[in-house]
């Protein structure tokens, strides 16, 4: 065994995350981790790589007892770890950002900046990702952000690498090159650890899969064996209720009068020329490969980007909003993709962060109503199965997926018109995915109108009443319900690019 | 290939610009003082300029690296003023126990406040505001609350006064440790894990950088330099100084700010730095020639009014400027 | 920032409990401890003579320390109250000494006297918040412009010389007793009650945590990033120029050199001790007050026992290094 993990046992504030859990890898396997939000996948993780510290139990990395002290002492063992909010320094340089730490140096024990680069854009090459080694890292995308990070971890000759949800903002065409360097990882002898919960993509790539759940390993077994069911079984510790599809075959859409029409829109370098339009009581799905201007849409439509031109039109009447805070008047709502960066308030409550869109029509002369505020705090905390200790539990604290539900809170308890949800179901697990899903359908039935960006192809199939497809910051084609295929969609998507 | 990835035409950095908007600037004030003042540009000028300025600019120089790691050194002026006592009190056993004393003790000093900083996890801004009072006070109760003179028998004051090839010698000291500041800053591995934890000290702890060890090596820098500062205050004056160095830290971070570098951390540059401490003092050398032309008596209050109203003009353009590029 | 434990798990589980109770009572206790270390050392501490002198001296530090607090709340910091506390104890007997206004009626002078230099100040810390917010300028260079130019402008306005009054309607703030409690120190109890709710139970309140915390997150939830910290800077001068006048009225005397000089150290000190966070998202009020007590005692105690200046700095720094650690261990 390359790894092995033993009764591996960890509390946080008295609140037990992982409960005697354990893990095997051998040399050139790769091991799906897979759980539910707050299963402890990420906890798990992070004390072999050193970033937290056991309660108990034991670490073997090649048959030697260890415990790593800081994140530097497990990589310096050949221990690669991409974690699940990406970990990169925003201001450097994409170069200097695959090299952090172990930089390649001339004679005089100076940087050699022409190998980092030349290094850099081969290894990005190699990813098919054609970027600027020099600019700063925070110019890019969450989604080539993440393969920048794919990248520093192969790069590293390590002899195992973790992968925390590599693919959880990846469209289909990058999952396909992760994909490719995880094969020739895995022929050069390297062990690889996928957690995610994209059940199709573990099946695909894994040779073995460890299940946990409430901070337990409940079952491990080889990929083989397991069957779809079973998995999601151990996983959710009961059946999966039926997975439906829930988008409706609308014939009688257009009779259905536009909530939000955007036509010709343009912004900087990233949106040139974008028309989308969402009924009342309709998911309309946006979509296109990483960089194609879903995002920075979002951002326009929500006025935290300026519009240059073009125009937005909300229930037939012009609007141009200065600030979010015009457009949430207006009942818009925004769930943004980068829950880190433009999401969660880390240090405050459950209750707060959820409730901080709403504060305004929660107050009684300038005072928070705390009766009315935490009585809709336990409402979505139920209706979305949000897994905390209390609601005035810090949301730093929570899992990714489980902070993701209090976001997707934020907006729903204000009531919204117009819903827009940027990767709505980033990093949540499969028996909440379809919960969302639902919810939002019954939303939509409701009157609410959902754009929804999303990179999962799947999900846009099941959930959209139709789809936009954006390629280099333009719209190329809408696809109705009825002329929505995986193909369809594929091959809107590659337009232009070439 | 993902061809819509690489944006060629963003700037790498508004950083490069507000760098730009200092150069210009200084540039503009050595040109109205040319214009104005007989003897601004003569060599005795220039020279006794540089003599004077040179230790705010090796503050300033340890405080850039202080606040590109996302921290802050208030102590400097107390530490300097330290530190000339220090000297002070050892130059009559010749001029380089008086150097290396100061020296030492300004690395102790910021030592100090790189151990209360990384093992007890205390703010930079208070760990320092400690310090600032506890070097004042030792410098107090080293010196008796007097000030200390220097011996001119052992060469000592030659470090402050004295020329070297034509160029004062806090000149040379100050272009040193510039150079070697850059090298290290722009060249040096270390030099970009001092930026790479300024962007983040989570991050660079999860991407393995010594992140401990790297804080501590730059509030001992900042307090070495600072060190060196008071070396060259006590020399200069002849004299160890325990209350000289009052606003000082708030002369290095202007300096530093000027020159385009983020208090947040995780960006900045020395060449900036420099020019950033010499546009400062170079206001106080126009207002004593101003002074000097006897048209109108600047009194000390009209001064610091007319200070304060400079600097609000350099950092509101500034500030444009990297909005402009920003947008 | 994520601190590490390396430490074995059964000393890491006391020690927490430990935590939990210096979290909840640290800065207290370190109060508690000062008393103490004050009864037995100090000759006649326990006397009406001590308590007065205190509170009263502490009243202007708690003053300009909720202020601040606000504004590191926010995740910035006013380096200018000091200034601003001259500007206001300069205007004030400029205007009731009749000095700045045609106006004969002693009793309408004196209450200009009151709202104008508080007026006054508030623009400034409204300056100060622009500067912060349309220029995008730093919030420690944008203060240290009024900082630097600040108190030139209120030696300039009285050519640095010393005003000297006697004005017992004025001076009531400073020397007047309401049910024999001295009214600074009502007015010290006011501010911190209305700031402690402002910060626990108001939208205003919970929005400049929000702004604090993750700036980008909060302008994205609606919340007017700007105008909080516009608000939070006004507020900020307000109370500077309060403690101004009340440092005035004491002395019955005003010093543009010397009014609220190094009280922005004092003030940030305090906000420190009391166990708010400098890099914002978090305000604690009562903290605060106990940190400027501490603060206050420790100043008090090397005075009264002849701690020579020197070697008092010494040990203020000390303490302070002491207190905050205390403080930051319940956290880490
Ligand atoms: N720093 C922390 N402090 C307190 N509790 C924590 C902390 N980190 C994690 N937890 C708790 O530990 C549990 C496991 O979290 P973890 O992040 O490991 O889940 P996960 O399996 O990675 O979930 P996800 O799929 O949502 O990412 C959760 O209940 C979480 O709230
Ligand atoms: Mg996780």
């Amino acid at each position: 065994m390359l790894l092995s993990m033993q009764d591996i046992s960890k509390a946080f504030s008295g609140v037990s995350a992982l409960r005697s859990a354990s893990l095997e890898i051998a040399a050139g396997e790769v091991m799906a981790l897979v759980g539910q939000n707050g299963a402890g996948k990420s906890t798990l993780i992070k004390i072999l790589t050193g970033a937290y510290q056991r309660d108990s139990g034991t670490i073997l990395f090649e048959d030697e007892d260890v415990a790593f002290a800081t994140p530097g002492a497990s990589q310096a063992k050949g221990i690669a770890t991409i974690y699940q909010e990406i970990n990169l320094a925003p201001q450097r340089s994409v170069a200097e950002n695959i090299y952090l730490s172990r930089e390649p140096k001339t004679a005089l024990g100076l940087l050699d900046r022409r190998a980092m680069r030349a290094g850099a854009a081969a290894v990005l090459k190699t990813f098919n990702l054609d970027i600027d080694v020099d600019m700063p890292v925070g110019h890019f995308s969450a989604a080539t952000r993440q393969m920048i990070a794919i990248a520093r971890a192969v790069t590293q000759k390590a002899r195992l690498v973790i992968m925390d949800e590599p693919t959880s903002s990846l469209d289909e065409r990058e999952v396909d090159i992760l994909f490719q360097t995880i094969r020739t990882l895995k022929r050069n002898g390297v062990a690889v650890l996928f957690i995610g919960h994209r059940l199709d993509e573990l099946y695909e790539i894994c040779d073995r899969v460890t299940i946990m759940r409430d901070g337990q390993t409940v079952a491990h077994s080889a990929m083989a064996d397991m069957p779809k069911m079973e998995l999601v079984r151990h996983m959710l510790g009961k059946e999966l209720a039926a997975f439906q599809a829930i988008a409706r075959d609308t014939g009688d859409d257009e009779a259905k009068p536009v909530r939000l029409a955007v036509e010709g829109a343009g912004s900087g370098v990233r949106v040139r020329d974008v028309s989308v339009t969402v009924r009342e009581g309709e998911i309309s799905g946006l979509a296109g490969l990483l960089g194609s201007g879903r995002t920075e849409t979002a951002r326009i439509i929500f006025g935290v980007d300026k519009l240059e031109k073009g125009s937005i039109r909300i229930d037939g009447k012009e609007r141009r909003y200065g600030e979010p805070a015009d457009a949430i008047a207006d009942g818009i709502g925004l769930v943004s993709e980068d829950r880190k960066i433009d999401g969660i308030i880390p240090d405050m409550s459950i209750r707060e962060n959820m409730t901080l869109a709403l504060l305004p029509k929660l107050k009684k002369a300038g005072i928070v109503d705390r009766a009315r505020q935490q009585e809709i705090v336990t409402r979505y905390i139920k209706a979305l199965g949000v897994k905390c200790a209390s609601p005035d539990q810090p949301i730093k604290e929570l899992s990714g997926g489980n902070q993701q539900k209090v976001l997707l809170a934020r907006w729903l308890c204000t009531d919204p018109r117009i819903l827009i949800i940027d990767e709505p179901t980033r990093g949540i697990d499969i028996g909440a995915k379809a919960e969302i899903l639902k919810l939002l359908r019954n939303l939509a039935d409701e009157g609410l109108s959902v754009l929804m960006i999303s990179s999962e192809l799947e999900e846009l199939l099941a959930a959209a009443d139709r789809v936009t497809v954006l390629s280099d910051g333009r719209s190329v084609a809408v696809l109705k319900r009825n002329e929505l295929s995986e193909t369809a969609l594929l091959s809107a998507m590659a337009h232009q690019v070439n | 290939m993902l061809k819509t990835l690489s944006r060629p035409f963003i700037p790498k950095s508004s950083g490069d610009f507000a760098r730009l908007g200092v150069l210009l600037a200084l540039a503009g004030l050595i040109l109205f003082g040319a214009l104005r003042y007989d003897n601004f540009i003569s060599p005795f000028n220039i020279l006794s300029f540089l003599r004077y300025n040179s230790m705010f600019a090796l503050i300033a120089l340890g405080m850039a690296f202080v606040i590109i790691t996302g921290g802050i050194d208030l102590s400097v002026g107390g530490v300097a003023a330290m530190a000339s006592v220090v000297a002070a009190y050892l130059s009559p056993y010749g001029w380089f126990p008086g150097l290396a004393g100061g020296m030492i003790a300004g690395l102790i000093a910021g030592s100090i406040n790189g151990l209360i900083i990384t093992r007890m996890r205390i703010q930079p801004f208070i760990a320092t505001l400690a310090m600032m009072l506890a070097a004042y006070g030792t410098a107090l109760l080293l010196a008796n609350n007097q000030s200390v003179s220097v011996s001119y028998d052992t060469g000592f004051t030659t470090i402050g006064q004295d020329d070297f090839l034509g160029f004062p010698i806090p000149g040379w000291i100050a272009a040193l440790a510039y150079v070697l500041g850059w090298i290290f800053l722009e060249r040096h591995p270390a030099g970009r894990h001092v930026l790479a934890i300024g962007d983040g000290e989570a991050t660079a702890n999860l991407m393995g950088l010594k992140v401990e060890k790297t804080l501590f090596g730059v509030y001992a820098l900042s307090g070495l330099l600072a060190g060196l500062a008071g070396v060259i205050l006590a020399s200069q004056f002849g004299a160890g100084q325990p209350t000289e160095g009052v606003g000082w830290e708030l002369f290095a971070i202007a300096s530093v700010v000027v020159g385009g570098t983020l208090l947040t951390g995780g960006s900045g540059s020395v060449g900036a730095t420099l020019a950033g401490a010499l546009l400062l003092a170079m206001v106080f050398n126009i207002l004593n020639f101003e002074n000097g032309l006897g048209w109108i008596s600047l009194s000390a209050y009209w001064q610091s009014v007319i200070r304060g109203a400079f600097l609000l003009v350099v950092v509101v353009l500034q500030a444009r400027l990297m909005k402009k590029t920003e947008a | 920032m994520t601190t590490i434990d390396t430490s074995a798990p059964g000393e890491r589980a006391a020690r927490l409990n430990m935590a939990q109770f210096l979290s909840r009572y640290g800065t207290f206790a370190a109060f508690i401890l000062l008393l103490l270390f004050n009864l037995i050392v100090t000759p006649n501490f326990l006397s009406w003579q001590t308590l007065n002198v205190n509170l009263t001296q502490v009243a202007t530090i708690v003053i300009v320390a909720v202020g601040m607090t606000l504004v590191i709340a926010t995740g910035g910091i006013d380096l200018s109250v000091g200034s601003l506390m001259a500007i206001a104890g300069t205007a004030a007997p400029m205007i009731f000494m009749g000095k700045l206004l045609p106006i004969e009626n002693m009793g309408i002078l004196i209450i200009l006297s009151f709202i104008l230099p508080v007026l006054l100040v508030m623009a400034f810390g409204w300056f100060n918040g622009m500067l912060v917010t349309r220029f995008s300028i730093q919030p420690i260079i944008a203060t240290l412009v009024l900082f630097i130019a600040g108190r030139g402008i209120a030696q300039v306005a009285t050519n640095g010389n010393l005003q000297v009054f006697k004005n017992p309607e004025f001076q009531f703030i400073a020397m007047g007793r309401i049910a024999g409690i001295p009214a600074q120190v009502i007015i010290m109890i006011i501010v911190a009650v209305l700031a402690h709710c402002l910060i626990r139970y108001t939208v205003i309140g919970r929005q400049i945590i929000a702004v604090g915390g993750n700036e980008k997150a909060a302008r994205l939830t609606g919340i007017p990033v700007r105008r909080v910290k516009t608000f939070v800077y006004i507020v900020s001068g307000a109370l500077a120029g309060i403690a101004g006048l009340i440092v005035v009225a004491r002395n019955s005397a005003s010093d543009a050199n010397l009014v609220g000089l190094g009280m922005e150290l004092d003030a940030i000190a305090a906000v420190a001790v009391g166990g708010s966070l400098l890099s914002g998202g978090r305000a604690n009020i009562i903290g605060t007050v106990l940190g400027a007590f501490v603060i206050q005692l420790v100043r008090y105690t090397l005075l009264a026992n002849g701690v020579p200046d020197a070697a008092a700095l010494i040990v203020k720094a000390g303490l302070i290094i002491i207190a905050v650690f205390i403080q930051q261990r319940a956290k880490g």
